[in-house]
């Protein structure tokens, strides 16, 4: 990972130009070189920089679950980490989620169970319940219910996210 | 957020060289990137310390060493950690959110700086973010406040769950600065407010945190977490208890009680211990026991419910461990 230059004078003026760095990542399976200011999150990076508009900005502050991705094999939000920390990582967002034109089980059981409304939030349900199936915590719809409380839902599908999260556990 | 250098440290000394020139550590980033976002922290230099060896999780036949890189799901999921100090396990699940906890280091949960609403927004009077500013949360919206270990100067409860359950085990922090290796008692790492509520901490400028030992007794093997708070779930603590306790006999041999919720830090129980140990069990022995969770509580203008919230909470938790099989 190639670090920009130091700024000069950078502790009494903070409002000159932010140093920049250059991450290589595999995003979805394909390997990308991105420069990113050192304060753009990781979401901002795959929703603006990417292209990858599928993962969503809710709260910005870690506490919706809304920007929920994949990172080497990990649930983890998005929004309170920067994008030059990971250079080397292998991400998968929501875009990544389908194999040959099939949607991911999870995708077509929150299809099959109605399990949204406005769909603001599906995108870090479905990666956050691929991480809990993953995980093994969907032995009861409590345990489900537990293990994606950092999802929130303000349209309240929460009944039909977890009877999605739990047919597709059982169908995985 | 204003603009800072980022670099990563290779190994120890680059970090605490980096350290020296006021550069700030981050690993999981949780807390440290709201706040900069919030331009609470406001660092000129940021150095990602994830590629020092502070990883591993080892169990003892007398100690437990925990890398303060270690994940909180890791930590967790520990088969050891799970068996030997259900207490530290429970404590990590009933934080945050399961992607956080993925993220989130050992070292930076210690280090997790205050959810006081005031602290977090930047044109309000707060002595942690600005000295001598005042408090706004004395005056202002307490309710999530804390009873105990208050000054004038700052009513702010500490966060962390995990904290509670290591005060309670009387865990060591191992820190590291450019002059060696030092070690400090979880009770004495962090600092009650006082008159300088922006020291939140004993550890040394520029030091590292490299890892917690939790000495391995008894006790902690019936232990257990019990949090209360407005939500079922993802939700910062009222009231928690961290118990553990020995019983042989019918009798108590061992106890450890801390609270969590309600201090300025996380808060031991000295009293109650000493009104269990040796005593026979029985539910009025939890429940006069209790009777000591809040003492020397100093309410809020909101928060007085809080007193008998403590007192209930740390009741249940001893009658639930002292029934566990």
């Amino acid at each position: 990972m190639a670090t920009g230059p130091i700024i000069a004078g950078c502790g009494d003026d903070r409002h000159e130009e932010a140093a920049t760095s250059v991450v290589r990542m595999r995003l979805n399976g394909e390997a990308r070189e991105i420069t990113v200011d050192n304060r753009t999150s990781l979401l901002d990076m795959l929703r603006e920089r990417a292209n990858l508009t599928g993962t969503k900005k809710g709260c910005d502050q870690g506490a919706c679950g809304a920007c929920t991705i994949m990172m080497n094999g990990q649930r983890v939000i998005s929004c309170l980490t920067l994008a030059v920390m990971h250079d080397g990582a292998d991400i998968t967002t929501i875009e990544g989620l389908e194999r040959n034109g099939r949607l991911h089980p999870l995708q077509q059981s929150f299809i099959d169970e109605d399990a949204f409304q406005c769909g603001y939030c599906t995108a870090g349900q479905i990666m956050s319940g691929v991480g809990c199936i993953k995980e093994g915590h969907t032995g009861s719809p409590a345990e489900i219910r537990e293990w994606m409380s950092g999802n929130i839902c303000r349209c309240g599908a929460y009944t039909n996210i977890v009877t999605a999260i739990a047919s597709a556990a059982r169908s995985t | 957020m204003f603009p800072f250098t980022f670099s990563k440290a290779r190994d120890e000394a680059s970090a605490l060289a980096a350290a020296v020139s006021g550069a700030r550590f981050i690993a999981g980033g949780t807390t440290l990137i709201d706040l900069m976002r919030e331009t609470v922290e406001r660092p000129a230099a940021v150095v990602d310390i994830n590629a020092l060896p502070y990883r591993d999780i080892d169990l003892q036949p007398s100690k437990l060493r925990i890398g303060s890189l270690v994940r909180m799901s890791e930590l967790a999921a520990h088969p050891g950690v799970r068996g030997q100090f259900p207490v530290i396990a429970q404590a990590l699940e009933l934080s945050a959110s399961a992607q956080i906890r993925n993220m989130a280091s050992i070292g930076g949960n210690l280090m997790q700086r205050p959810r006081c609403l005031y602290f977090r927004d930047v044109s309000a009077a707060c002595n942690r973010r600005a000295p001598g500013s005042g408090c706004a949360a004395i005056s202002g919206r307490n309710r999530t406040h804390a009873i105990l270990g208050t000054s004038d100067g700052c009513v702010a409860t500490h966060p962390s769950d995990l904290a509670v359950a290591l005060s309670a085990l009387d865990a060591v922090v191992i820190t590291r600065d450019r002059s060696g290796e030092y070690r400090i008692g979880v009770s004495d790492f962090f600092r009650q407010p006082g008159g300088t509520p922006d020291q939140e901490h004993n550890l040394s400028a520029g030091a590292l945190i490299v890892g917690v030992e939790v000495p391995v007794v008894p006790e902690a093997r019936r232990s257990g977490y019990l949090k209360v708070r407005d939500r079922e779930s993802f939700e910062f603590a009222l009231a928690s208890a961290a118990v553990a306790l020995d019983i042989t006999a019918g009798s108590v041999r061992a106890a450890r009680v801390a609270v969590g919720g309600v201090g300025t830090v996380p808060w031991r129980l000295p009293a109650v211990e000493r009104a269990i140990i040796g005593r026979t069990v029985s539910p009025d022995l939890w429940r006069d026991a209790a009777l000591h969770a809040a003492d020397g509580a100093k309410p809020l203008s909101e928060n007085a419910f809080k007193v008998q919230l403590v007192k209930r909470t740390v009741e249940r938790q001893l009658a639930t461990v002292a029934g566990l099989p």
